[in-house]
């Protein structure tokens, strides 16, 4: 297996203040991997600066090319889906208009159609609301629509940025279990940012821990899960 | 009776060319969050560039066409030019940039085609609509012709994806981005589209108000004054605000004495700040949500 | 770094913050400019004396609205329509009931304040371009207002209305125009003081914190609305004791004399002299009253692409204005001494 992203001493900026310090990380293609860490560690500006929505420098490759200077549209173009904290809901139009949005910068007519097809397989409740706005849709099936309005791209490789976060329990064993599914069947890669450990940790295969804007640890999940450290720090026994 | 038809029919009449306006209006406001002052003076420049066309010989509706197509590359140009870097810019650098704008067209067309005003023929002719004494045969044409923009807007809009790119790029940029759409590019293809429709505005009215380089400061003001009442958000809102705003100032002119034709300007501008203060949403606007 | 912060979404303020410290110029500098101010209409000619004054005049009336901007932080376009209100005041009470013009002033004030604050009342809800858009069209529809047919017996309708220039007082051996520019250079100085002061007040950091942070300003227990609305008032009363001024210095009235165009070169002298710097504002009439005349010299009606190509030029290159340029003068003039 290669490296399909490969990160090496990313610094972030915000104005003045440096969010991330030099982090290190590479992403094997068709593996689920989860970025641990507390509020604060920069798990969200590491998501935020592989699309170039924040300054930073160092180098970011995705399948062998450069993404540095790149604008955020043209990242997703190379097929890096990124969903955003909050979910990033176009709240006023339409759950159909919404998961068409996310296939905007494909030509594929055809395709597109069946597509959404495909996102109503995975989501029932989706499709019940089609026609409804997507802002009168609750927490759990706006995470849905976001990680079906991603997946609409037809990603490579897909981010998200704590899709548990504001979801009951049972919801979100569900969205895991879709997401396992989808990195199984579609091959799609996976980078998830949580704070929710225990459950990334069953889910993922590789784990990298953040501090500080720093990686801390890193390897297999199972042994990251098993680690004391941390399991006192994160999953809290 | 007959007093009040009359007057509620010639007020749609002239509400149509404030619906043309608050439409340009509301299509930049959408795009980048701002009123562009400059937007009256667009409209007329655009309507000289038609004019000019015609001097030259080139028949109405090819000269109406030309310059749509010359205001959309027009407005495209600016945006890319003068406002693209102040995208992050404090509010007060932006108007600042409109007002300068203002100033620039203003002045650019007068010394171009000097201050005396000019007759601006219609496609419509001028005889009464229908035979009815009410409207003549150009507001009918003004009516038809905002009616149409109207629809075509909503079509784009609703059924295109480059509309529905636009949409979501005014909505949530950040998101439209994470979705591939170019922001930034939809914003000037915004700023093309309200200055084509600002053309179509400007070259409906001049027939009515003659050509010269003051003929829109008033006419901007209506715009707004609809906009606002129509709510900034809502391009059908605005149309309907400029109807509105026509027939409300022909019956206020009629009925309330001592308003006439002096006060026009006045109760536009008492409009715009009772419903600032009273609705600041409009009347088909989305509420406007601030975030602490 | 939050991560929880990165995503919330504040509105930047309306203008740049200005630091308080820079908004006035050192005393001895004021001194010096002062002294400067005196002797020089020993020196020069009756015309250029009358253009000082109208520089003080418009340098008045661009301070008010610094005050509103650089200040509170809130935006006006129709600073002309307040001007217009004060020049009118002057000028009715002047002909018409034959008030003294130097009490005049005081009224015009006052009539414009009270105009502002009632304004600023509902337009106090708004914010950044609305306000822009609501004082935009009270700037358009002013010159309207002022030709209305009931009023005209007092204001003279469109023909306006001219005035008596008075005279030295006490038999002083001066001619009216240098007499003006003393009776101008002491209001304009009395004025200037007075919102320096203004701003180093407790209102004046009320206004402050609105213009940085308005929430964060009203969870400290400023009353905002008030405050901006006092802001709106007391920029409009300073307006319009311009107003009332070139009233009596130009001696003549009229409404096309109070168009849109007015309050844009009001706008372009404050974002010329530097959004929030006082002494800028001075610079920036200056710039209003010298430039048009030379464009127009140049060819008939360039002054306002002269105008619009200016701003932009500020705008892209001199964002802060004449402070900007006094800021890298200074400094260089330090490099220069070492």
């Amino acid at each position: 297996m290669t490296a399909m992203l490969n990160v090496k001493d990313l610094r972030a900026y915000y104005g003045q203040v440096q969010a991330l310090h030099g982090l290190s990380f590479a992403l094997n293609e068709g593996s689920l991997t989860t970025l641990l860490g507390a509020n604060g560690a920069g798990k969200t500006t590491t998501l935020r600066a592989i699309c170039n929505m924040v300054r930073s420098t160092g180098a970011i490759e995705f399948e062998g090319k450069p993404l540095s200077g790149k604008s955020t549209e043209n990242v997703v173009r190379l097929g890096i889906a990124h969903v955003p904290q909050g979910r990033g809901t176009f709240t006023t139009m339409t759950v159909e208009e919404n998961l068409q949005l996310g296939a905007i910068t494909r030509n594929d007519k055809k395709n597109i159609v069946s597509d959404i097809e495909r996102m109503y397989d995975h989501f029932p409740v989706l499709k019940e609301r089609h026609t409804q706005q997507a802002g009168t849709l609750s927490g759990g099936e706006q995470q849905m629509l976001a990680v079906a309005r991603a997946l609409m791209l037809r990603p490579r490789l897909m981010l998200l940025d704590e899709p548990s976060f504001g979801l009951a329990p049972l919801i979100v064993r569900d969205l895991f279990k879709i997401l396992g599914k989808i990195n199984r069947e579609d091959k799609v890669t996976i980078l998830v940012v949580e704070q929710n450990a225990q459950l990334a940790l069953e889910l993922a295969d590789q784990a990298y821990v953040i501090e500080t804007g720093k990686i801390v640890m890193s390897g297999n999940a199972k042994e990251i899960a098993s680690n004391e450290d941390v399991r006192k720090s994160y999953l809290g026994y | 009776m007959e007093l009040f038809t009359n007057q509620v029919l010639a007020g749609i009449a002239t509400g149509a060319i404030y619906a043309c306006m608050a439409l340009a209006v509301v299509m930049i406001y959408q795009a980048i969050d701002h009123l562009n002052f400059a937007q009256g003076e667009m409209a007329m420049f655009s309507t000289f560039i038609s004019w000019q066309l015609m001097q030259w010989g080139v028949p109405y509706w090819w000269s109406f066409l030309l310059t749509l197509a010359i205001s959309f590359a027009g407005g495209i140009l600016i945006e890319r030019l003068l406002f693209k870097p102040l995208a992050k810019a404090p509010v007060l650098t932006n108007v600042a940039g409109f007002i300068a704008l203002f100033a620039i067209v203003n002045s650019v067309a007068g010394l171009t085609w000097d201050f005396t005003i000019k007759q601006y023929p219609t496609p419509f002719g001028s005889a009464p609509f229908l035979g009815s004494q009410l409207i003549s045969t150009h507001q009918a044409g003004m009516i038809g012709v905002t009616l149409l923009m109207l629809v075509g807007l909503y079509l784009f809009f609703q059924f295109t994806r480059i509309g529905l790119a636009m949409r979501a790029a005014a909505a949530l940029p950040e998101s439209a981005r994470l979705v591939g759409v170019n922001t930034s590019w939809m914003i000037a293809l915004g700023w093309g589209m309200a200055s084509a429709i600002g053309a179509v505005a400007g070259i409906l009215i001049a027939p009515v108000v003659f050509l010269e380089p003051n003929m829109m400061g008033g006419v901007l003001v209506y715009g707004f004054a609809a906009a606002v009442l129509g709510g900034l958000s809502s391009p059908l809102g605005a149309v309907i605000g400029g109807f509105l705003v026509g027939v409300f100032e022909n019956l206020a002119g009629t009925y309330i004495p001592g308003v006439g034709n002096e006060l026009k300007l006045p109760i536009a501008l008492a409009l715009i700040i009772t419903v600032l203060v009273f609705k600041p949403a409009g009347l088909f606007g989305r509420a406007i949500v601030k975030r602490v | 770094m939050s991560v929880a912060a990165e995503d919330t979404v504040t509105e930047a303020p309306a203008v740049e913050a200005v630091p308080k410290r820079a908004m006035t110029l050192g005393t001895g500098t004021s001194l010096v400019i002062l002294a400067a101010l005196l002797v020089t209409p020993v020196f020069v000619k009756n015309f250029v004396v009358f253009q000082m004054t109208m520089v003080m005049i418009y340098g008045i009336a661009v301070l008010a609205l610094n005050i509103l901007t650089g200040g509170s932080g809130q935006f006006s376009l129709g600073q002309s329509a307040f001007y217009a209100l004060g020049a009118y005041t002057s000028a009715v009470l002047m002909e018409n009931f034959n008030v003294n013009y130097a009490l005049t002033l005081p009224i015009a004030g006052l009539v414009s304040f009270g105009a502002g604050y009632l304004f600023g009342k509902p337009a106090l809800r708004l914010s950044g371009i609305y306000l822009a858009l609501a004082t935009f069209a009270l700037a358009v529809a002013m010159p309207q207002l002022l030709k209305l047919h009931f009023l005209e017996h007092w204001t003279g309708g469109v023909q306006g209305l001219t005035v008596m220039k008075p005279d030295a007082p006490f038999g002083l051996p001066i001619g009216q125009d240098k007499w003006l520019y003393y009776f101008t250079l002491a209001i304009s100085v009395a004025i200037y003081v007075g919102s320096v002061n203004l701003l180093r007040s407790r209102s004046g950091r009320a206004f402050m914190s609105i213009r940085d942070n308005e929430i964060a300003a009203s969870a400290m227990g400023v009353d905002v609305a008030q405050y901006k609305t006092l802001a709106f008032g007391v920029s409009a009363g300073i307006t319009g004791i311009a107003g009332g001024l070139s009233a009596i210095v130009v001696a003549f009235v009229a409404p096309d004399s109070y168009t849109i165009n007015l309050a844009i070169a009001l706008f372009l002298g404050m974002v010329v002299g530097g959004v929030g710097w006082l002494p800028g504002s001075f610079v920036g009439a200056a710039f209003i009253i010298f430039v048009p005349n030379i464009a127009e010299s140049i060819s008939k009606g360039l002054s306002g692409a002269v105008f619009g190509v200016l701003l932009f030029i500020v705008i892209f290159l001199v964002p802060h204005g004449a402070r900007q340029v006094a800021i890298v003068a200074q400094q260089m003039l330090g490099k220069f001494k070492n």
